[in-house]
């Protein structure tokens, strides 16, 4: 039977006064909740004069290890697993997007916004309106285009959408597994300070080509000139992304190497903005000039004058 | 045993006993009944429903999934907040809206322009897979809907775009021009406000707070795809 003085309130002491005791126990700090990641604490921390010294974050480091920890916790075969990659909420959202319209030299998307909880949301809906605002944009220009031409019978081209899902999906998956391998074999040769994960790396390509959304709209706008401005724009925005987010990764290694990965990056970007331009949007030179056609002389003007 | 039920404390006396010290006194007189009956009220009516549908003429039972599709519809023409979608959820009516429209929106025949509409397989991949990846988003993102009420809610909402379609295809039948053009958006864009609208008043409340423009873009999506299939129809007859 327990007696009266084993009922009695044990006082431990105030916690330093216990480490200084036992300096290997472990203590628990228990923050302000106004100090949770409502509002990262990361712009101070990166101007300081060596981003790679909070390479993981220093006070923050042992918390990122404690929810990494945390969330790799279920097999991958629940469905708790992949809801760790929906952990999202809406203004977390609205401010990656905001962060890949807006770089800023210095500040690397990745540490500034993802911070280790990198999500797969916005990739794939991104990666979706990308591939029907493509689709539906590239058949309205081209309706604009033709219009009023007689021999021109409007079709949805559905067949497309299929085309252009095929293209960026496997742009916005391949291209990150190629370059989470490539950055992970020169980690084997050169000890890099920053290495990114691949759902990081898959996350920065989504986000980077929300740009794309609104120039492919704007792509309807049958003007040479403003097309290619466009191009260039956007490229310029979400190229400045990328090369802004894994030139940490790849500085340590040899010089040409690194340029070759940034160009690589930049170049692949490019490939894909010319190339959907090219294959889902008319040229704009057909736009009817009466009597000044050259190539096709005959046919079409005297239909137009027959009609 | 014993005749009385002895109460324990009831003593009143000056010496403390210990608690729960007359318990063991305690035995239950015979007046107090603790046999009969345990009977569920409802089973036995359970039991009568199941046998009676096993046992009704098929008219019966297409009939009455029928009302129940209808009355669904009226659910979603006339979005009120109400659980009968989520609760008594079915298939029969996103099947139904579904395979309508992909009749309706299918190109002609075989040898017609290569590049033209969708096939009749591509809109009921569409609708479906659409339908299920919006449902898996927003399971993934904590909703607490289960997969095929939101299957169904999903489905239901499509019946404002079919009737659209019905619309379209009808005034398709006059002359060609930019006053049909303009009725035909006009019309759809009608139907597809309504369509997200309803949809939200199902879907919206079993999302997490900071989380519901989240799971409402895809629907958003969707119901914009949908819309523009729509729209782009071209009967083959023309030119």
């Amino acid at each position: 039977m327990a007696t009266v003085d084993d009922l009695q309130f044990e006082e431990f002491g105030d916690a330093t006064t216990s480490l200084v005791a036992t300096p290997d126990a472990t203590t628990i700090r228990i923050e302000d909740p106004d100090e949770t990641p409502k509002h990262p604490p990361a712009p101070p921390r990166s101007s300081r004069r060596e981003e790679d010294d909070e390479l993981l974050g220093n006070d923050d480091s042992d918390k990122t290890e404690l929810l990494a920890g945390q969330k790799k916790s279920s097999p991958f075969w629940t469905f708790e697993y992949y809801q760790t990659f929906f952990d999202v909420d809406t203004y977390q959202v609205f401010d990656r997007i905001k962060g890949s319209l807006l770089p800023i030299p210095g500040k690397n998307f990745v540490r500034l916004y993802i911070r280790s909880n990198p999500d797969l949301y916005g990739p794939f809906w991104i990666c979706a309106t990308l591939v029907f605002a493509i689709a539906i944009s590239g058949n309205l220009s081209n309706f604009l285009i033709h219009l009023g031409e007689k021999t021109y019978h409007y079709v949805p081209e559905f067949r497309k959408v299929s085309i252009a899902a095929t293209i960026i999906y496997s742009y916005a998956w391949l291209v990150p597994l190629a370059l989470w391998g490539f950055l992970m074999w020169r980690n084997s040769k050169v000890m890099n300070i920053v290495s990114y994960s691949f759902l990081e790396i898959v996350c920065v390509y989504g986000y980077s080509l929300f740009i794309y959304i609104p120039t492919a709209i704007l792509w309807i706008i049958p003007q040479k000139a403003v097309r290619w401005i466009l191009v260039t724009v956007a490229l310029g925005i979400s190229g400045s992304v990328l090369a802004m987010t894994f030139w940490p990764a790849v500085r340590e290694d040899n010089r040409r190497i690194a340029l070759a990965t940034i160009v690589t990056i930049v170049l692949l970007h490019m490939l894909l903005s010319v190339g959907c331009l090219a294959y889902f949007f008319d040229a704009p030179e057909m736009d009817h000039l009466p009597a000044a056609t050259v190539v096709t002389p005959n046919q079409t003007v005297a239909a137009a004058k027959s009609s | 045993m014993a005749e009385t039920v002895d109460v324990p404390g009831d003593s009143g006396t000056g010496s403390p006993r210990p608690l729960f010290a007359g318990l063991s006194d305690i035995s239950i007189s015979q007046d107090i009944p603790v046999e009969g009956e345990i009977t569920i009220p409802m089973r036995s009516q359970i039991r009568e429903f199941d046998s009676s549908t096993l046992n009704e003429s098929v008219q019966n039972t297409i009939v009455r999934d029928l009302k129940a599709v209808g009355k669904k519809f009226m659910h979603v023409l006339y979005p009120r907040k109400s659980n009968t979608l989520l609760r008594d959820w079915d298939l029969w009516g996103p099947l139904i809206l579904c395979v309508t429209l992909a009749l309706m929106l299918q190109r002609g025949s075989v040898d017609s322009e290569k590049d033209g509409g969708p096939q009749f397989a591509e809109v009921f991949v569409i609708v479906w897979f659409g339908a299920i990846t919006i449902t898996l988003n927003s399971k993934l993102l904590g909703g607490n809907i289960s997969f095929f009420q939101s299957l169904c809610v999903l489905g239901y909402c499509i019946l404002p775009l079919t009737v659209a379609m019905l619309v379209c295809r009808l005034v398709l039948f006059a002359e060609p021009g930019p006053i049909n053009f303009t009725v035909r958006l006009f019309v759809v864009i009608i139907m597809f406000v309504w369509s997200i609208v309803a949809s939200t008043a199902f879907l919206a409340d079993s999302q997490p707070p900071n989380r519901k423009a989240l799971a409402v873009y895809p629907v958003f999506l969707f119901y914009f795809v949908i819309s523009w299939m729509i729209l782009t129809f071209t009967p083959q007859t023309q030119g």
